[in-house]
């Protein structure tokens, strides 16, 4: 393909209209919490600029990001995003396989150094010198090392490249670690996760393509338009919160009225996404408005945090035993009001045997 | 200063010594409420109470649950931040909350004294103006640095609700720096929570136990101010 081909003719390639465009430009600039103005800002940028390719990597992962990602809610925004990406590289959805795909890779460098945005699935295991996820022969932990030499910016999609999931729950036996911890001079983009919402994927690539700058971003790294706030900030059943109207058992009463989860261990209060303002699947639903709490999956080492039904969790730092705040704190004033009341049992003792010794020991103190 | 006196002597240890200044008192007992609210308020937000019944909208109990944390969080904070501030400027018995004096030998083998002590392996008691040395590190590990603790973390927390760019975001969002899990910093804050019910459950039996065994007045020197002296000896252990 030639290196000037714009976003715009590749999508026309496609056969995507011009009239599903402006659609999706809208959209996006909508979706991504900008003004109306920004619609038109969107589309001039990607009529005009040079297409920027999007190598998508794989490491340890479930591929659900991927899966979350091709099930963008509005086909039309996957359509586009797809036929912007779909491309270059993706083991999942591109038509090459073996050497023909690696092939890729080399050409990508070769044409587009230091130009391209390399979008992270799944995270290197280092452990046994990455021998835990070989790729083509070699480690991932090398190909992405390669991969990031060369890239203009990284997108970490999901818990697995952002923060590390379930491959690197206690005791992680592979050493699987985060992007971030791995690829230390490129700006990294954390899109936590478990999946990531479709919605929020394309929005944040969208950005990144169309405005050639990484998107504003919180303290931890993360789009501040999809994650500045709290699931429970924007959620439904927050009147219920605040009332003091919990579902006590998922058979009660409450459960049946959509009384607030947070006694059943919802984690809307400790967990930044989209999920209660975008929804999932089109805006079909989402975890609560199912019925079932949140389990905190973007948030970092939410799958070593303990019960998934309890608002009071494990603080893991007893190793593998089970210990809430609670348990450990309401030890630890049990023990001072037992230490107490014995020793103020021990005073009493020592003060009346004290009386009766008084003389004797200031004789033999002289 | 006086503790450098001939240790033998009982120079300022006899009778009644003025100790404890009024914004010492005053803090004393806003902190001792609000510590009472926060500790109860906080633990019926981890646990919260049993469901209320009607429309949502007729009740507001979590919501004032929170309100009542949040405003005992605030007379907490700035009140711990005016004793700092009178630890400064007050006389040397309001000093005695911020600096321990670590450097000086006298300072470790008087609290070595006093681990005897309440460790009934000594019978002999001495004698002290302000905090004993082990009273003085209890309040220095509980009052200052679990105080500021759970001011960073219960501010950090609090940040969430009043969202990015705020006030409580910018001054201490570097919380969630260090550990980026909330959820953990919730835990964290909660369990400080029981570390500071710990430390009252101790603070007020030693201070009634003081009142009995101890060769000074254990209590009232928390309301009017005024060490009360049992007797005229020296003020080393006897």
């Amino acid at each position: 393909m030639p290196a000037h081909e714009t976003f715009y003719e590749v999508m026309r390639r496609h056969g995507v209209t011009r009239r599903s465009f402006l659609k999706f430009c809208s959209l996006t600039a909508a979706g991504l919490g900008l003004g109306p103005e920004f619609a038109g800002k969107i589309a001039h940028a990607l009529e005009t600029k040079p297409r920027t390719p999007v190598v998508w990597l794989h490491g340890l992962e479930c591929t659900c990001c991927t899966e979350s990602f091709i099930r963008s809610g509005n086909p039309l925004a996957g359509d586009v995003i797809l036929s912007m990406i779909s491309l270059d590289y993706d083991d999942t959805i591109m038509a090459a396989a073996g050497h023909q795909a690696e092939e890729i890779l080399e050409q990508t460098i070769e044409k587009y150094d230091g130009q391209f945005i390399l979008a992270c699935e799944g995270n290197p295991p280092l452990n046994e010198d990455g021998m835990y996820c070989i790729q083509a022969g070699r480690p991932y932990v090398e190909k992405l090392r390669h991969m990031a030499d060369h890239c203009k910016a990284i997108i970490a999609w999901g818990s697995c490249a952002s923060w590390g999931c379930v491959q690197a729950a206690r005791p992680n036996p592979t050493q699987a670690v985060p992007i971030h911890k791995v690829i230390l001079d490129k700006p990294i983009v954390k899109v936590p996760g478990c999946p990531p919402i479709a919605e929020v994927m394309t929005g944040v690539i969208t950005y990144m393509l169309a405005f050639d700058r990484l998107p504003p971003l919180d303290r931890q790294g993360r789009p501040a338009m999809f994650y500045g706030q709290r699931l429970h900030d924007k959620c439904y059943r927050r009147p219920h919160f605040d009332a003091g109207q919990f579902v006590e058992k998922f058979d009660d009463e409450g459960a049946r009225k959509g009384y607030c989860l947070y006694k059943v261990g919802c984690k809307g209060p400790t967990t930044y996404n989209a999920c209660s303002t975008v929804e999932w699947n089109g805006g079909l639903s989402w975890p609560v408005k199912s019925g079932h709490g949140c389990l905190g999956c973007a948030e970092d080492n939410f799958w070593d945090k303990g019960s998934f039904y309890s608002p009071v969790t494990n603080l893991g730092v007893t190793g593998n035993v089970e210990s809430t705040a609670n348990t450990i704190g309401g030890a630890i004033a049990g023990a001072a009001a037992i230490g107490v009341a014995a020793h103020a049992v021990a005073s009493g003792i020592a003060k009346a045997s004290g009386k009766k010794s008084k003389p004797t020991e200031e004789v033999s103190n002289g | 200063m006086a503790t450098s006196r001939v240790a033998t002597g009982n120079d300022g240890y006899t009778g009644n010594v003025y100790v404890f200044e009024v914004p010492v008192r005053v803090w004393h007992w806003i902190h001792a409420l609000a510590i009472t609210a926060l500790a109860i308020t906080g633990y019926l937000i981890a646990n919260p109470l049993t469901s209320v019944s009607g429309e949502a909208s007729d009740s507001f109990l979590m919501g004032n649950i929170r309100l009542i944390h949040f405003s005992a969080a605030m007379v907490f904070a700035v009140g711990l931040f005016v004793r700092f501030y009178w630890a400064i400027v007050g006389n040397r018995y309001a000093k005695g909350l911020l600096i321990v004096p670590v450097w000086r030998g006298q300072y470790w083998s008087r609290l070595w004294h006093e681990v005897l002590m309440y460790s009934f392996l000594t019978r002999k008691v001495a004698k002290y103006r302000g905090h004993n040395p082990l009273a003085q590190l209890a309040m220095w590990l509980f009052n200052v640095v679990l105080a500021l603790f759970m001011v960073c973390t219960g501010f950090a927390l609090y940040s969430q609700g009043t969202g990015a760019g705020s006030w409580a975001d910018r001054w201490f969002g570097w919380v969630f720096v260090i550990e980026p899990s909330s959820q953990a910093v919730r835990m964290w804050h909660l369990l400080g929570m029981w570390l500071m019910v710990f430390f009252i459950i101790i603070h007020i039996y030693m201070v009634i136990r003081a009142e009995f065994m101890s060769r000074q007045n254990g209590t009232s020197v928390m309301i009017d101010g005024i060490r009360r002296f049992k007797d005229d000896g020296p003020r080393d252990p006897q």
